[in-house]
């Protein structure tokens, strides 16, 4: 009997977990609620002419959301986010498809591979291909020593140049969903659908594909959410042409000086990605494959 | 009947790991094959050959009399039963059993009439919208068999598909399989660890070990007529002793052992010093209070094994070596460390060839050259 007590004593007091839990809490308040919480009030305030915020209630931010303007963009965002999506995928399922079904020192190589970019700055890898692309850059150097072309193409600053920047920066998140999906898979069930009779496309498309969806659908969800922030990478590669939600939202804040406004995309493209989340969940999506 | 699959030759080598040696088999129409050994013995390695997931380092494989090397799996008239089921997960049971019959393009009628038929063949009638999740293991070996089956194969192959279940359903599907076979008329090929199982389904039985084929006979003649010691001890419960013939007279081998002379029958192509193994199983070990003629095997008892029908005394010989005598349960039995004189009739004794016959042999073809 005394023992359980002393059980019980142990648990009433809670001092062991403000030690240990409190100071992660402490620092989630002030470096992500109290910001996030920042930032949707600011989405409701005003600005005087010179553009100081003015703490007054307005709904007016959203409103001039929905101009043409504005839809045009998100629309290009959307495209963009969409058409990086399934240019990784393209490219992603038969990488992680290798490095699933490699033995195992290959794989930690070709595992290497895909992680070791992903540690490096990205903005500094995203100059990198703007050096790379550029008129005077060393494909146009190449391709014109080679006399394959004349004069030097334009690669920059087209919708291609920012799809690829972004399926550069986000395709180890279409990778590694993907290969924890393929490396479930269970052998013998490509062995049984051959057995039985089915080509090997035919084992891709009614066995191998059904079976990693889930793991094509959260490494979606990975690259297509970040797509629409990166904004940097449009910036870089895109020069304007191929403005994004996240290029609207950097500009109310360094260029435009509205922050609410700004503050008020930043919400709206919040919104966006917890309703994607919580469609992934609701197709029974596993929210561990997200990270969450 | 004719031979529908034969193994000719064949040896598979992974790395370093001759994983099987040499092995020749041929499988007869519509008969029941079981691969016997214990694990690593490259019975499923052989199974695997066959249905094309694996490919034979040397030799040749022949189904319907055809060489099947150039054949991809999905190609070949075989149909193969997984230890695992590995059943679709995603797929009901309905669409699991019609996947073979969707990839022949089997016109819609035809599928949904033939699924139907052969879920009630395994009766799992009403079943069909369920996923493989929902059912038990029972159940799912008998999806795992009807989605086989439904291709009409030439040959089936099961690879331990009964090693998941427990023991009570284990013995109910091995009657259930054996009964699907006669009516269906498929040639099964097996690959089992549990003699028991192949003694009760088959036909034939090939008993492996170490990669080598070492008798291929039916139940009743591994049984009785074991060609190698490792047979002898793989099926079954036996005694074995190693000795050396010391005189062989009408068919009777008179064997020394390290505990006494003992008597066996054996066949002429044993020889006067030859070393060789003598099994006999426990039920056939007989005992007296007083020596018999012919044998020298003197034994303490030292313990009872009750095991429901029958009664096991375990009785020691001077050397330490142990062995089993078999009584049904209510036969009179000596008190434990008493004295007997184990004893045997030579006709229910088998006498084994080892490694020494090979020496003999040799030295025969050297005289006879």
């Amino acid at each position: 009997m005394k023992k359980k007590r002393s059980k019980h004593e142990f648990r009433a007091n809670t001092l062991p977990a403000m030690v240990t839990v409190g100071p992660m809490v402490l620092l989630l308040i002030f470096l992500v609620v109290a910001p996030l919480i920042f930032v949707a009030v600011m989405s409701f305030c005003q600005t005087d002419q010179y553009y100081n915020v003015v703490y007054k209630f307005t709904a007016e931010n959203y409103s001039k959301l929905i101009s043409p303007d504005y839809l045009k963009i998100y629309g290009q965002s959307i495209l963009i986010a969409l058409l990086t999506t399934i240019v990784c995928i393209i490219i992603g399922y038969p990488f992680a498809y290798i490095i699933a079904r490699c033995k195992s020192k290959k794989k930690k190589l070709l595992y290497m591979l895909v992680i070791v970019p992903f540690w490096t700055n990205s903005l500094i890898r995203i100059y990198g291909w703007r050096t790379f692309l550029g008129s005077n850059g060393w494909l146009n150097s190449v391709l014109q020593n080679l006399h394959i072309i004349k004069e030097p193409v334009d690669f920059l600053y087209k919708t291609g140049t920012t799809v690829l920047g972004m399926v550069y920066c986000l395709i180890p998140f279409m990778i590694l969903p993907l290969y924890t999906a393929i490396e479930k898979l269970d052998g013998s069930l490509l062995e049984a659908s051959s057995d039985l009779g089915a080509k090997p496309y035919k084992t891709f498309l009614e066995v191998i594909i059904p079976l990693t969806s889930g793991g094509i659908f959260s490494g979606s969800i990975m690259v297509f959410i970040p797509c629409l922030g990166y904004f940097f990478v449009s910036n870089i590669l895109g020069g304007g042409n191929t403005d994004m939600i996240g290029n609207l939202i950097e500009r109310q804040f360094k260029s435009a000086n509205n922050w609410p406004l700004g503050a008020a995309l930043s919400i709206i493209l919040i919104v966006v990605t917890l309703i994607l989340v919580k469609i992934y969940q609701k197709l029974g999506g596993d929210m561990e494959d997200l990270g969450v | 009947m004719g031979k529908i699959v034969e193994i000719e030759g064949v040896n598979k080598i992974y790395g370093t790991n001759h994983v099987v040696r040499d092995l020749n088999l041929s499988v007869e129409e519509g008969e029941f094959l079981t691969l016997l050994g214990s694990s690593g013995c490259g019975k499923t390695t052989t199974l695997r050959m066959i249905a094309g997931f694996e490919e034979p380092t040397t030799g040749s494989i022949k189904v319907e009399g055809e060489p099947i090397e150039e054949k991809e799996p999905f190609e070949r008239n075989v149909n193969t039963v997984f230890q695992t089921y590995a059943l679709f997960p995603h797929k009901t049971i309905f669409d699991n059993i019609a996947y073979g019959l969707r990839m022949k393009k089997v016109p819609k009628d035809e599928i949904k009439k033939r699924v139907l038929e052969m879920m009630e063949m395994v009766q799992l009638s009403g079943f069909e919208k369920r996923y493989p999740s929902q059912l038990s293991g029972g159940q799912k070996q008998r999806v795992a068999i009807a989605r086989a089956l439904i291709n009409r194969p030439r040959v089936l192959l099961l690879d331990e598909p009964l090693g998941a279940l427990d023991l009570k359903l284990r013995k109910q599907m091995q009657l259930e399989l054996k009964r699907l076979q006669k009516k269906l008329n498929i040639t099964f090929i097996y690959v089992t660890h549990d003699q028991e199982e192949a003694l009760t389904m088959s036909d034939r039985i090939a008993v492996m070990h170490d990669g080598v084929l070492d008798q291929l006979a039916t139940p009743t003649d591994i049984y009785e007529h074991p060609k190698t010691k490792f047979v002898a001890t793989f099926i079954g419960e036996t005694n074995t002793y190693d000795g050396c013939i010391t005189g062989i007279s009408e068919g009777i081998a008179t064997v020394t052992l390290e505990n006494g002379a003992v008597k066996v029958k054996c066949d002429d192509t044993f020889q006067i010093l030859e070393y060789a193994t003598i099994s006999v199983r426990p039920e056939k070990m007989k005992f007296d209070t007083a020596p018999r003629e012919g044998f020298e095997l003197i034994a303490m008892v030292k313990d009872y094994v009750y095991v429901g029908s029958v009664l096991k005394c375990i009785v020691t010989l001077p050397n330490g070596n142990e062995l089993k005598i078999e009584r049904l349960a209510g036969q009179e039995l000596p008190k434990i460390g008493s004295i007997i004189y184990p004893y045997w009739n030579p006709e229910d004794a088998v006498l084994i060839h080892n490694e020494s016959y090979k020496i003999f042999k040799a030295l025969d073809d050297i005289k006879l050259a």
